[in-house]
């Protein structure tokens, strides 16, 4: 089965095959403003340091195609960004090279670069680029007196009226209704291992059940706020951000109770141009590159050393670092996605949140 | 064979005047039949030539993948080929064996073996899709095992967690370690195993697959009467009008057909939301207030109406292509025989239209089934179909058994619909164009 799988995706990629040589890496991206911010900090400048091409290709999560073609073993691509939970995953599996600590640049002072990225950035598969979080949004023309500061605001209609939008999903929101009903966020974990923990969240979650409008794609929760359709959103703050910043919309951002996750790189199992694709990680996650892709969109550089070069936002005389999650201020209140709790719990949580989803 | 019932062999043996009693033969002496026979045996082979690189092209792109898609909602050998050793002892010894020592050593040897081959995940994730929040209970204990296990097993595994002393984790184990199983079907049935192997129902909240076949299958048929309804006085008009006003008139239907999914999606979202144009004239003109804004989008209300609008040309154009192709003089031969236009209509041009009606119908419902995009897009919590939950078993959690499963349900339940369409319509009563 494995080989004919083989034999149909070689007709089609064939032609890519032909075209394969040493030097060049084949980046595969979220496309958008993230994925622009890739190939600005990091593939432009890693192409004039080095000569080596870079190939950009978007995928909505690629995640997806990277697991097709390493089982399909028709792998094109040589690096990848990915979801933390899903890199984790991916590794556990085997369908990832392990990255050696060893070849990730030092920081500026010399330390070593273990020591400079934050907890959790770099594991045996994976090495982070950037730290986004999902937060409170809200249209500051909606409210006049007072105005939301916290997760509880978000679940009180009565004192904040109009409707909200979240994702249509388990992970995040599970979380926030947890925060939003007092459990502290180094506790949310533990409760919600627990089965009146789940029943807990589901509960907080069905008081604003019918004011929710669910959404799917990150484009969507700023277009429903500058509609006026909804007077708060739960949303990934880089949208956010690009919304009030370039449209110059009154969206307020509420750092309180902000989930954080990571994203960054993995090299396929089979990758073709695997010492260019190492290249290519060690080049991108030094502190500089990572510093600079912070003033395209607002997610935070993991690297400590790196948060202390971040600039201007591009374009513009407005200092990016306040805007990042990773800004000391924001991180008060902030909790770290669980990603062990997730790969155990998503399928079962995802598929109670769609039934109750579908109970009206 | 008889010749006397061969009209070509009546015709030669009145025209040649060959003698009557032999078989009939061509000019080089061989019997006609198998002449015959010969050219046409030549005639197909040369016709399933032609089509062969279309065969090839569907089997290969459609029916391969396809087939290795639906195969994956019964087979998962994600414990079987990486836990040999543990699968072999469950296959010796029958459901209900307590685990023995045995067990234990081959549970610890396949432990370190598929930690070092790095497949310990995919053996953890097998067994999560039965018994969630049992992942990360093999990936770390893969991380523990990398070094090796001593003996006493039972003892070594237990203390790196308890929960492997868990009889309900064993019979899960017992049912992953065939690569074959109906898990996946069960699951999709909203139906689960309990600790004994017996079929039961699953917790109350997490039901939902059945709820959505049953909501697919209704809004479908809810959306494809819609576009009956819409569609059938329109096609009329085109099949009616003189040709330059119904040329227009079919530009204004093709014109949305020819549009992006996206940007037609996204235009009933400006025109129904809230804040959108229809709730603003509805205020304008005072028919509602201000804080009684309709909610006509991201529930399935904007389901039906976004779908309708999207899948309207698919009734249409067979409609019309058979509704142009009824004579005129039929209508009018039974009014002029005293039927109303009611009943002229009822008996006579109605019936008519009936082949474009069925492959409308079929055409509409079908696509409605596995719609996908825009019930994601304006179904809100209430709107969703079954296509977006495999949706989310193909890119978030990766279970692709699981999407497999529904899909194949959802292939089933099509392929019936078809088959009792064909029962009570008839399959060659089918006009596309």
């Amino acid at each position: 089965m494995k080989r004919m799988l083989i034999l149909t995706s070689a007709l089609v990629a064939s032609a890519s095959v032909a075209q394969a040589q040493d030097k060049q890496v084949n980046l595969l991206s979220w496309g958008g403003a993230y994925g622009n911010s890739h190939v600005q900090a990091y593939a432009k400048p890693f192409e004039a340091k080095t000569g080596i091409k870079v190939t950009v290709a978007d995928a909505d999560n690629p995640a997806t195609p990277l697991k097709a073609q390493v089982e399909a073993g028709n792998v094109t691509t040589d690096v990848a960004s990915v979801e933390y939970a899903d890199a984790v995953r991916l590794c556990d599996e085997g369908l990832l090279e392990t990255i050696d600590p060893a070849i990730l640049a030092p920081a500026p002072d010399g330390a070593a670069a273990a020591d400079d990225f934050i907890e959790g950035a770099v594991t045996d598969c994976f090495v982070g680029t950037d730290v986004y979080s999902m937060i409170l949004a809200y249209d500051d023309s909606k409210f006049t007196d007072a105005k939301p500061a916290g997760p509880a605001d978000f679940f009180d209609t009565a004192k904040f009226p109009g409707k909200r939008t979240m994702r249509k999903g388990a992970k995040f929101n599970l979380e926030y209704a947890l925060l939003a009903d007092g459990v502290a966020p180094d506790k949310v974990y533990e409760v919600l291992g627990t089965p009146e923990g789940v029943d807990q969240a589901f509960a907080k979650l069905d008081t604003i059940k019918n004011n929710v409008i669910w959404w799917e794609a990150g484009a969507q929760p700023p277009q429903l706020l500058a509609d006026g359709e909804v007077s708060m959103a739960f949303a990934f703050n880089g949208r956010i951000f690009d919304a009030a910043q370039k449209e110059g919309k009154p969206f307020k951002i509420v750092w309180d109770g902000q989930i954080y996750e990571m994203e960054g790189w993995v090299i396929p199992k089979g990758a073709p141009h695997l010492e260019a694709a190492k290249e290519f990680v060690t080049f991108s996650t030094s502190p500089e590159p990572q510093a600079r892709a912070a003033e395209f969109i607002s997610y935070g550089p993991p690297r400590k050393s790196a948060a202390a070069l971040v600039g201007n936002v591009e374009g513009t005389e407005v200092a990016m670092g306040p805007n990042l999650p990773t800004f000391a201020d924001n991180m008060a209140g902030a909790l770290a996605s669980n990603l062990d709790f997730w790969v155990d719990h998503d399928a079962e949580l995802q598929e109670r949140f769609n039934a109750w989803l579908a109970a009206n | 064979m008889s010749n006397a019932l061969d009209p070509h062999a009546a015709i030669v043996t009145e025209a040649g005047g060959l003698d009557p009693g032999g078989p009939l033969r061509t000019a080089d002496g061989q019997p006609l039949t198998r002449a015959l026979a010969r050219s046409s045996r030549r005639a197909r082979r040369r016709a399933f030539l032609l089509v062969l690189p279309l065969l090839l092209f569907v089997l290969l792109t459609f029916l391969l993948p396809i087939g290795q898609m639906l195969q994956r909602s019964v087979k998962n050998d994600g414990f079987s080929a990486n836990m040999p050793q543990l699968s072999a002892w469950f296959h010796e010894h029958p459901r209900g064996t307590e685990p023995d020592d045995a067990a234990w050593a081959a549970l610890a040897a396949d432990l370190t073996a598929a930690a070092e081959a790095r497949s310990i995940g995919l053996v953890g994730t097998r067994v999560n899709y039965d018994m969630p929040g049992t992942r990360s209970l093999f990936t770390s204990a893969g991380r523990k095992a990398r070094g090796g296990i001593e003996p006493p097993y039972r003892e070594a595994i237990l203390a790196m967690d308890e929960k492997w002393g868990d009889p309900k984790l064993w019979s899960v184990m017992r049912e992953a370690s065939s690569a074959y199983t109906s898990n996946f079907y069960l699951a999709a049935l909203d139906r689960t195993r309990d600790d004994d192997g017996n079929i039961t129902m699953a917790p109350e909240q997490q039901q939902i697959y059945v709820k959505l076949f049953q909501r697919t299958f209704w809004l479908s048929l809810i959306i494809t009467f819609t576009t009956f309804l819409l569609g059938f006085p329109i096609a009329h008009l085109l099949a009616t009008l003189p040709m330059r006003k119904s040329n227009l008139l079919m530009i204004l239907v093709l014109l949305p057909f020819w549009t992006s999914l996206l940007v037609r999606t996204t235009a009933w979202m400006v025109l129904l939301q809230q804040q959108g144009v229809v709730n603003d004239i509805l205020v304008w003109l005072g028919l509602i207030g201000n804080d009684q804004r309709l909610q006509m989008i991201f529930n399935q209300t904007g389901t039906i109406i976004a779908m309708t609008h999207i899948l309207l040309p698919f009734m249409i154009l067979p409609l019309y292509s058979v509704m142009r192709t009824i004579n005129p003089s039929y209508v009018r031969a039974a009014r002029s025989l005293g039927a109303t236009s009611w009943t002229a209509f009822r008996r006579i041009y109605f019936p008519q239209t009936l082949p474009g009606l069925g492959a409308g119908a079929l055409l509409v419902f079908i696509l409605a089934v596995g719609y996908y995009i825009t019930p994601a897009l304006v179904g809100g919590s209430s709107g969703q179909l079954i296509s977006n939950l495999i949706a989310m078993h193909m890119t978030q959690t990766l279970n692709w058994s699981m999407a497999a499963a529904l899909a194949a349900l959802l292939l089933g339940g099509v392929l019936l619909l078809y088959w009792v369409y064909d029962r009570l319509v008839g399959i060659d009563n089918l006009k596309l164009g």
